[in-house]
């Protein structure tokens, strides 16, 4: 029975027809292994031989990899929905309300969107705390520990300057009670310790980051080139650091 | 209760009760092998020199994880809409007005320090002490495995740091303050006429002195004091302890300075629930 399945297999495979659509088979060698990490650009970044442990989801929790999908999804989503939203003080709102109720799956886009970022904050606070438990920021990864503390900033500041753009009241008070701290900066702040007479309401700290003393239009405009070009650069700049470093400092820790 | 429920179940705080389940879930799995590595010993060199090729087995790893967290956000998508409130309107504050849920822990800070303090000098510590830890930290024990017994100090300040610092922060800020950032337990109503009596006393009150340069120099002492304990205990204990040895000093002083400060919060907590303690140290250029 065995000998004729061969027989058949072989039959079909070696058949004209067989052959002109698959040029060669598959081998089940090492060399094949690597050669498909090796040449495949998306999957290059890997390293082609790993420690079993790594594998272990009890051991590494797949946070890191889960943040980098999330990231992904909030790019792509994010695109798409730049096609649909003007970051003016008139329009942002009302542009928002148009994709929920009127763009086919609107609502669904923006969903992903805002719920793939939550779920990238709670997946980079967890791989956090994963590298810390299993000591992973020792040696020789302290440099990479510190780019991963950067990012967690840029993860912040990408969610909070997202935050502001429907612009509804949630977003204005949320952006208005988080950039309200800056006024009592010491010295930059004109709230603040020490800050020089000087330094005003129109020229300190959170005057930067507003682009005016309130929450107001050109904020909007701000925190949208912010939030949908310089941090999404910074923050891509930075995690191909951190994997490039992951790779460089030996690859997943592990006991050694 | 009704209340709360409708609080717990908004669309914007489904993260905080997915945290309020994964935390706990991800720390009994830590602490399990942990345990385990305490008990048996440290996997040894050969165990890590058993290699398996990326492709396929890490790949597919990847592939089945991504899969399972796209299946789970696009459930999570088309069961819960994103939030969209009234149009925004400066003239209109909400009460109580909240950050987001990630910077709520800064914001409950808020409630016992100056806003120079909560808003821009401990979260400045927080990102340069996290940044500090590879270099401050020398114990070589512990790298790439869960273990308690090889380095409790370290796990100790950390957890104590993320989970009561940082993540019960944040949870009682989302659930339990109200308008007025008052505190509000789950089944009391939201009331926004709450009054709530401010019966807070500075610290050099209640010992007290009651002359302004007085209070001054007195909140300075005991600032300092705090702060002095670090260098005290270096001088009482670093020709005996090998921990300090090791540390030296340059390293003491940042733990020593980081660890303080981290404490700072709970202590200043306790002095203001329990003892209605407004400031420490009262000066004319700042208050603490």
């Amino acid at each position: 029975m065995n000998e004729e399945r061969k027989g058949l297999k072989e039959k079909i495979t070696n058949s004209d027809i067989w052959r002109s659509i698959f040029r060669h088979g598959y081998e089940n060698t090492g060399r094949r292994y690597t050669l498909q990490i090796l040449q495949n650009v998306w999957l290059h970044l890997h390293p082609p031989r790993i420690s079993r442990h790594a594998l272990n989801f009890r051991f590494t929790w797949c946070m890191g990899g889960i943040t980098f999908l999330m990231f992904l999804v909030t790019a792509v989503t994010g695109v798409l929905l730049m096609f649909y939203y003007r970051p003016t003080a008139e329009y942002a709102f009302a542009d928002v309300q148009y994709l929920e109720f009127d763009i086919p799956f609107g609502m669904l886009l923006r969903n992903m969107h805002r719920w793939a970022a939550h779920g990238m904050v709670i997946s980079v606070m967890l791989h956090m705390f994963r590298v810390f438990l299993t000591g992973s920021y020792k040696k020789p990864r302290e440099f990479n520990w510190a780019v991963g503390v950067i990012l967690l900033l840029v993860t912040f500041f990408l969610s909070f300057t997202g935050y502001l753009l429907p612009w509804d009241q949630l977003a204005f008070w949320a952006v208005t009670v988080g950039t309200n701290m800056a006024r009592a900066t010491p010295v930059l702040g004109h709230e603040g310790p020490f800050a020089p007479t000087e330094i005003t309401q129109s020229n300190d700290v959170r005057f930067a980051l507003l682009a005016g003393t309130i929450v107001g239009p050109s904020t909007l405009l701000r925190f949208y080139i912010l939030h949908c070009v310089a941090v999404p650069l910074l923050a891509s700049a930075l995690m191909a650091l951190h994997f490039w470093r992951v790779r460089k400092d030996g690859g997943i820790s592990g006991p050694l | 209760m009704e209340h709360f429920i409708a609080l717990v179940t908004k669309p914007d705080n489904v993260p905080i009760v997915a945290i309020l389940f994964l935390i706990p879930y991800f720390m009994w799995l830590s602490y399990r092998q942990a345990r385990q590595t305490d008990k048996t010993g440290v996997p040894s060199d050969a165990h890590l020199n058993d290699k398996v090729y990326v492709w396929p087995y890490l790949c597919r790893n990847e592939f089945v994880c991504a899969i399972i967290v796209m299946l789970v956000l696009g459930v999570w998508s088309i069961m819960i809409d994103a939030p969209l409130e009234e149009p925004s309107d400066p003239t209109k504050t909400p009460n109580p007005s909240k950050a987001p849920w990630y910077f709520l822990a800064l914001q409950e800070m808020l409630v016992y320090f100056d806003p120079w303090i909560a808003g821009v000098v401990l979260p400045g510590l927080i990102i340069a002490g996290l940044i500090a830890i590879p270099y401050i930290d020398t114990n070589p024990k512990g790298k790439g495995y869960y273990t308690i017994k090889e380095r409790p100090f370290a796990l100790a300040v950390f957890s104590f740091g993320f989970i009561v610092l940082w993540i019960v922060l944040m949870i009682v800020g989302t659930f339990l303050r109200g308008p007025g950032w008052n505190f509000f337990a789950p089944w009391e109503y939201w009331d926004p006429h709450l009054v709530v009596p401010l019966t807070n006393v500075n610290l050099s009150y209640l010992f007290g002195i009651r002359s302004e340069t007085t209070a001054n120099f007195f909140g300075f002492v005991v600032v300092a004091g705090y702060f002095a304990l670090g260098p005290i205990v270096y001088l009482w204990k670093h020709k005996t302890s090998d921990f300090l040895q090791e540390l030296g000093l340059v390293r003491y002083i940042v733990v020593s300075f980081l660890f303080l400060t981290m404490l700072a919060l709970p202590i200043k907590m306790i002095l203001r629930i329990f003892f209605n303690v407004k400031y420490i140290w009262v000066s004319p250029w700042f208050n603490i």
